[in-house]
């Protein structure tokens, strides 16, 4: 018995388990877009890290440099 | 006594909390990346068939996680905001400010991801039902924070204004939360309650309370990661960010 369930699970092609039984459409359209907006959200704020990193530093080195004149 | 709160309220201070949303931000990715690893092989491979509504209801593993963490951050949001209020920090109203988007997000998911469950299941993408709707205006509430926040150019009156609006739009949490007793809605009830327990399968059970703990260190993860920013924007002028040795490179 235990032998012919793993033989069932072995046999479910991809092609099966990206139809889902009929709620492929679905299933996949709710993963796929949770799984695309926790990937960017991340991105985008290392992307804004970068930016502000790069935009204070830039003040911080002209102020460094107008002291070091005066 | 003293000692304890005097550390309790060293994190208070932006240079000190910037030091330690750092330190934490690798711990909380890792632990997300790993539930959710987890979460979604168990979604897909471990939890069984339902035996009414087939593969469909796996929506379900991604559906209330999003919808748990959409009020969940709205009472950490409103919290950090009455904190603010409070005692004037104004730390709390960065946090305040990192968790907006995110919460908005996970609004954002748990309706479309609802949608997407309601179609097959209902035969309709939405319906004016009490949750759906409390749902709705939840991600208005989000959407109207941060627009308010944006909108003020003082920030510290920028973080006043936020804060009674989300204190104000807490009282949509328990609306939505029992608009599913409250009224008669195509909505089901809750499968998972304080007062009743589950009525779920073990197994999907398991696999759903992975992807919201997994779905909770994300959240924390990404709030840090955007307060980072936030301090450092709004502490630009200090001598404490000019002195940080990220500043110092190129």
């Amino acid at each position: 018995m235990g032998q012919s369930a793993a033989g069932d699970a072995g046999k479910m092609s991809a092609a099966e388990f990206f139809h889902m039984g009929g709620y492929g459409l679905y299933v996949w359209g709710s993963f796929g877009v949770s799984a695309l907006l926790m990937v960017v959200e991340p991105i985008l704020l290392r992307n804004r890290r970068k930016a502000t990193l790069q935009r204070i530093s830039r003040i911080v080195r002209l102020n460094t440099e107008v002291r070091d004149e005066s | 006594m003293s000692s304890r709160l005097i550390n309790w309220f060293k994190f208070s201070s932006p240079p000190a909390f910037y030091d330690l949303a750092g330190r934490m931000v690798p711990w909380f990715t890792v632990i997300a990346v790993v539930l959710i690893g987890v979460g979604l092989y168990m979604s897909f491979f471990v939890a069984p068939t339902d035996y009414k509504q087939g593969e469909g209801y796996r929506i379900i593993f991604v559906h209330v996680p999003a919808a748990w963490m959409s009020m969940f951050i709205y009472v950490i949001m409103a919290l950090w905001s009455g904190i603010g209020l409070v005692f004037n920090t104004r730390l709390s109203a960065m946090m305040a400010q990192a968790l907006a988007p995110t919460g908005a997000m996970f609004t954002f998911l748990a309706l479309w991801t609802g949608a997407f469950w309601g179609k097959p299941m209902w035969g309709a993408w939405w319906v004016w039902d009490a949750r759906l709707t409390s749902e709705l205006i939840l991600l208005f509430l989000y959407i109207g924070f941060i627009a308010l926040q944006g909108a003020i150019d003082d920030k510290r009156r920028a973080d006043r204004a936020g804060a009674i609006l989300a204190l104000v739009g807490v009282v949509n949490i328990p609306i939505i939360y029992y608009s599913v007793k409250w009224w008669n809605t195509l909505h089901q009830g809750a499968s998972v309650s304080i007062s009743k327990g589950s009525s779920m399968g073990e197994v999907m059970l398991i696999t759903m309370l992975i992807m919201a703990l997994g779905f909770w260190a994300y959240s924390i993860a990404v709030a840090l990661m955007r307060v980072r920013s936030i301090i450092l924007e709004r502490d630009r002028d200090t001598t404490w960010v000019s002195q940080l040795p990220e500043m110092q490179v190129r």
